[in-house]
């Protein structure tokens, strides 16, 4: 599904520029779920970016959903993401002044849905991560983990091949974090691709497959006891 | 293209952030607003300039005399000049290409009596052509006409006012009326734009009142109106020609200013014309003024608002928004708030200069108004700004990666 090839990336900081990764390596198969760790720095936000189109790579290749990301204009990566990826934030991102339905329904606008038909697909997926009685509050009336919930929903609501979720975590306290945490597994249980930036040694140990980052390099790649113990199942 | 969907983000958003829109509204509003106003009190200005001509023929000469202030070939200070009959023909004939018409002018202070009412009006003995001079308008009857001079007739015309003094509600019409103790047949009522002043002259044949007051061929001034064809200098020249030529005859000394008097009217429409072009300049400098002031309001506004909006753009990118639909939807909103609110300020300006327009008149304010290309080419002018000052900094955000947007706090 992802797949990366001895990919660098610099930042320009005034006249120095900032290697941020530096050869990374890394596969990724349909229906897995990874966690990338990496203390701040570690340039784990950098390679979500890279991953999620956001943001491009200087050197390497990168293959989504087997093809090569290369020479991408802002229209075809906005293409692009709008149907293989959907996005979870640390801080939600939600639009304010819009409903938790319109915020989950808004990836269909752009994908040309008709309202009627947007507005259902939106309540099925706020149902679905058990919001439907929320549809109509604006997220200032949401708690911190029912935001992460909406902007789940909204990650979801396009059927993408991968859902990107940077620390999903972040802004939630321990008994929301399980919740989401819940949900990702829930969602990867059906058959999603699930990647997820955390520095929650206790996040990451709940999902599959963990990919540790330092210095811009990847430092161990091993799967958790989850998988194995799916595995035996 | 109409896009239901588009224009519903675009409502929704106007609506959810209704302190941005009316804010960059406002800014819309107010510039209209003033420019309106501004074009409105110009063209009262130049109004009342126009009003203030429209007295008289624009193109009008009176011409008069007075004692000598200067001893010439024989002639002592204090000597009283008099026009007489003969000065007409010399002048209709010596100016024939230049004068339009021309006509004697005798006045007299007079009494008037109808049965119990009377009044003191002037009495003024002219030729017929004198009604063009006045730009009076007859409104019963008729003016004076050449048979009455021949006929040295006692018919007066008498102004509006004169009528309404003596006569009140009744027509004055054919009716009898006693000035200074002879008796005159009221054959005609005029108006004239000159105001309550000169609506309260009485005019009679000139032959009828040289006969009857001193039976001299004496006259007191002559009226003209010069040949509209002449230029303003050469009208200003002729004016001057036809002094010194009376100056000659008189054996006045060129330098005297007081014994033959002149008013030309083609100076002050000179200066009028000039004084027009000036205010038209003023109005032009201050409106584009007014208006580059507003395109700059709305460029600002414009930067704040899609910087304020970085992050909400940026979402909407991480979802699918094309860099397009994100240029489309800012613009399609900055026009529509700019159409709205450039046309709240044309109605708010067009309905103050209609509500305070009366007022104004004691200001030279006349009748202010502005002309709808005018304001429509101005509104156009801030839609077509609106769209270039939120074109560029939407193509700025559209171009910023969503990562950047998105960690903007």
């Amino acid at each position: 599904m992802i797949k990366i090839e001895k990919l660098h990336k610099s930042y320009p900081i005034g006249k120095e520029s900032i290697h941020v990764l530096k050869g990374i390596d890394l596969h990724i198969k349909e229906g897995e779920f990874v966690s990338i760790m990496g203390s701040s720095g570690s340039g784990k936000s950098t390679l979500l970016n890279i991953v999620g189109l956001l943001d491009i790579h200087d050197e390497g290749n990168y293959y989504l959903n087997g093809e090569l990301i290369k020479d991408m204009n802002e229209k075809k990566a906005a293409i692009l993401r709008n149907k293989f990826l959907g996005f979870v934030f640390q801080s939600f991102n939600l639009i304010s002044y819009k409903t938790a339905l319109e915020n989950v329904a808004l990836p269909l606008y752009y994908k040309g849905v008709n309202r009627k038909d947007r507005l259902g697909i939106a309540m099925d997926y706020l149902e679905k991560v058990g919001l439907k009685e929320w549809a109509n509050h604006l997220p200032n009336e949401l708690s911190g983990g029912q935001k992460q919930r909406v902007a789940i929903a909204r990650a979801l609501v396009t059927k993408p091949k991968v859902v990107l979720a940077d620390e999903p975590t972040g802004a939630l306290d321990s008994t929301t974090t399980d919740s989401v945490m819940d949900l990702l597994k829930e969602i990867n249980d059906e058959g999603m691709t699930v990647f997820v930036i955390t520095h929650e040694e206790e996040v990451a140990a709940q999902t599959k497959r963990i990919v540790r980052l330092k210095d811009g390099i990847i430092v161990s790649d091993e799967l958790t006891k989850n998988t194995k113990q799916a595995s035996h199942v | 293209m109409f896009d239901i969907d588009r224009w519903r983000e675009i409502f929704q958003s106007i609506n959810k952030n209704r302190l941005r829109s009316v804010l960059s509204g406002f800014t819309v509003t107010f510039a209209i607003l003033l420019f309106t106003l501004l074009f409105g009190i110009g063209k009262g200005l130049q109004n009342t300039f126009k009003e203030e001509f429209a007295g008289d023929a624009t193109n009008s000469i009176y011409i008069w005399s007075n004692f000598t202030t200067i001893a010439y070939k024989g002639n002592q200070v204090g000597k009283r000049i008099q026009f007489k009959n003969d000065d007409f023909t010399f002048l209709k004939e010596k100016f024939s290409t230049e004068i339009q018409t021309i006509s004697p002018r005798i006045q007299r202070g007079v009494e008037v009596v109808y049965k119990s009412e009377k009044g003191a009006y002037s009495l003024r003995g002219v030729y017929p052509e004198y009604q063009i001079l006045e730009s009076a308008e007859i409104i019963d009857g008729r003016f004076l006409n050449t048979k009455d001079i021949y006929e040295k007739s006692k018919v007066v015309a008498i102004g509006k006012l004169v009528e309404k003094d003596l006569f009140g509600q009744l027509s004055a019409l054919g009716k009898q009326i006693k000035i200074g103790g002879i008796m005159y047949q009221v054959i005609g009522v005029f108006t004239d734009p000159g105001g309550d002043n000169d609506e309260r002259f009485i005019y009679t044949p000139f032959t009828t009142m040289q006969r009857l007051y001193g039976n001299t061929d004496n006259l007191d001034e002559f009226g003209i109106t010069y040949n509209p064809n002449l230029s303003i200098d050469a009208a200003i020249a002729f004016g001057v020609k036809m002094q010194r030529a009376l100056k000659d005859k008189y054996n006045v000394s060129p330098e005297d200013q007081r014994a033959i008097g002149l008013n030309n009217y083609a100076s002050g429409n000179r200066e009028v014309t000039n004084m027009m072009v000036g205010l038209g300049i003023l109005i032009f400098i201050i409106g584009f003024g007014t208006l580059i002031a507003g395109v700059v309001g709305i460029s600002n506004i414009m930067v704040y608002v899609v910087n304020e909006r970085t992050k909400e753009l940026g979402i909407r990118k991480a979802v699918g928004a094309t860099p397009k639909d994100i240029v489309a939807m800012i613009l399609q909103e900055a026009v529509f708030i700019t159409t709205i609110s450039g046309y709240f300020g044309l109605l708010l300006g067009v309905g103050i200069l209609k509500y305070a327009g009366p007022s104004l008149e004691k200001y030279f304010i006349l009748n202010p108004s502005v002309s709808t290309p005018v304001v429509v080419g101005a509104t156009i002018t801030l839609i077509i700004a609106g769209i270039i000052a939120g074109y560029l900094p939407a193509k700025r955000a559209a171009r910023i990666k969503p990562v950047i947007a998105l960690s903007a706090d």
